[in-house]
């Protein structure tokens, strides 16, 4: 059975170590997923699969046969034309200026499609005061802790956050 | 990282056969069983993926619940019955590690994670009982703030990182397990071994005795039951100390209680004597810090753990205080 990734089928690699961040970026060449620390601790490698966020450095890719990987690459839907249009998130961490060097983005990215989906579903956080919540509102709190897994050294928290909000929160919060 | 075989079994079965293999380990999530081959601290000839066995949450025909060893921890911090029933439990999942993680993370391998003690990571510079018996430890003489205060031993200071455990160790969960010669069932709080002389044995369970599922029974008292986790971060990092509680105060008195301490133990720590202490004594401050009193009476702090008393002596008084409705 092979891995889908971003739609397509790809076998997996024959020597279980591979990682799946490797995978993506070595062999499938998908570099828009980023290697930061390569042990779990900044959130750079984040991906989605089966449209749950998690993060690739600590996948091994064999674990993922039979399943489905989005990566950032996957998110921008290609369009009409030629060129492809981009997920409205990543316009708007273009209108927010949700960053500087870009190296965090395309983890904080994925992360916040998954982030929204679990939030939809009332999946709680660490500040969530109403445990038995149908439904959980983005309020700048709850999308700070539950973007906590995604490290930025730029500082461009304020305009990642700005970014997410508009998307997912913004009938939520203000 | 060191050459291994990797499989899915099909069913239990299968994967205990494997398991019996010399140099096998069952694989969950992986997110730190990965982490430690990366570092050549763990180096498993065979990786048996159980993620695929049953992990399912399902009610228990005494009102308890039954988590698969597969269930994602995020799985069960979101599951309906345990945030009403078991809200300790929920909540010290989501003060634990990243939502990435929890994604991935299970169950079982979240019971069996191993310590995050810079010195059982420093493998080319220092040295660890956990990692090479006998060694010696770095930690006692070295950077202890993060580590032990309680269940210590000269060749071992290392904390239990788990949140999850410390709710589980409260809630009186009960691990189940299977071996090639049949199942059994282990209380949570007798699962993780103190270290004693030989601190790299970590918990009962036999070479090839698989987790299938972990028990909640039912516990009424923990629908008013809470989490509270001090770090040295707002979030994604380990506890300093975290306590996980449970109260029922009738007529002013506690008439039960579960108490359970992270962060500052070398495995999810019980406050048997805490909780002792307080039953059916005034649900009052000075109840509250007599019982961590006599929690922390035989603590053993180290140059750089010293804080750690104090602090684990506060966070549970205000705790206990939340959960009786005062502001102790």
């Amino acid at each position: 059975m092979p891995i889908s990734v971003n739609g397509s089928a790809v076998e997996p690699p024959q020597d279980p170590r591979v990682s799946l961040l490797d995978f993506l970026r070595e062999r499938l060449q998908l570099h828009g997923t980023k290697k930061g620390c390569d042990q779990g601790a900044c959130g750079a490698c984040t991906v989605l699969a089966d449209g749950e966020r998690i993060l690739s450095c600590l996948a091994l890719a064999v674990q993922y046969d039979g399943h489905a990987v989005t990566t950032v690459e996957g998110l921008a839907m290609t369009g009409a034309g030629e060129a492809g249009v981009l997920h409205p998130l990543q316009q708007a961490f273009i209108d927010h200026d949700g960053f500087q060097c870009g190296y965090c983005t395309p983890g904080q990215i994925c992360s916040a499609v998954g982030m929204a989906a679990e939030a939809r579903r009332g999946v709680p956080s660490h500040v969530t005061a109403d445990l038995s919540a149908e439904e959980i509102a983005l309020s700048r709190d709850e999308l700070r802790e539950r973007m906590s897994g995604n490290l930025c050294r730029c500082g461009a928290h304020n305009g990642i956050v700005a970014a997410i909000t508009e998307v997912y929160a913004a009938e939520a919060v203000r | 990282m060191k050459p291994f075989t990797y499989a899915r079994p099909a069913d239990a079965e299968d994967a205990l056969r494997r398991g019996a293999a010399a140099g096998a380990r069952y694989l969950g999530g992986g997110t730190n069983l990965v982490d430690l081959m990366r570092e050549t601290i763990e180096r498993p000839g065979a990786l048996i993926d159980v993620t695929g066995l049953p992990g399912a949450i399902e009610e228990t025909a005494d009102g308890g619940l039954l988590l698969g060893a597969a269930a994602r921890n995020t799985a069960v911090a979101e599951h309906r019955a345990v945030r009403a029933r078991y809200p300790v439990l929920a909540r010290a999942i989501v003060a634990g590690a990243s939502p990435q993680i929890r994604n991935m993370a299970t169950v079982a391998g979240n019971l069996l994670q191993r310590t995050r003690c810079v010195y059982f990571y420093d493998h080319a510079g220092s040295r660890c009982n956990k990692r090479v018996p006998g060694h010696g430890c770095d930690a006692i003489d070295g950077f202890n703030r993060e580590s032990a205060i309680l269940g210590t031993s000269p060749a071992c200071v290392a904390t239990h990182p788990s949140d999850m455990c410390v709710a589980l160790a409260a809630l009186d969960a009960v691990v189940h397990t299977r071996s090639a010669g049949g199942g059994r069932t282990v209380p949570l709080t007798g699962l993780h071994r103190l270290p004693g002389d030989h601190p790299e044995i970590e918990t009962v369970l036999q070479p090839g005795e698989l987790v299938t599922a972990v028990e909640l029974p039912p516990l009424p008292l923990a629908a008013r039951s809470t989490y509270r986790k001090v770090r040295d971060r707002a979030s994604y990092a380990f506890a300093l100390v975290s306590v996980a509680a449970a109260l029922q105060v009738d007529g002013g008195a506690v008439r039960d209680v579960r108490l359970a301490l992270g962060g500052v133990a070398t495995k999810p720590w019980r406050a048997w004597r805490a909780e002792e202490a307080l039953r059916g004594r005034p649900a009052s401050a000075e109840s509250f810090r007599a019982a961590a009193d006599a929690e922390l009476a035989d603590a053993r702090p180290l140059p750089g753990n010293g804080f750690k008393i104090e602090l684990a002596r506060r966070t549970i008084t205000a705790v206990l205080g939340e959960l009786a409705g005062g502001g102790a």
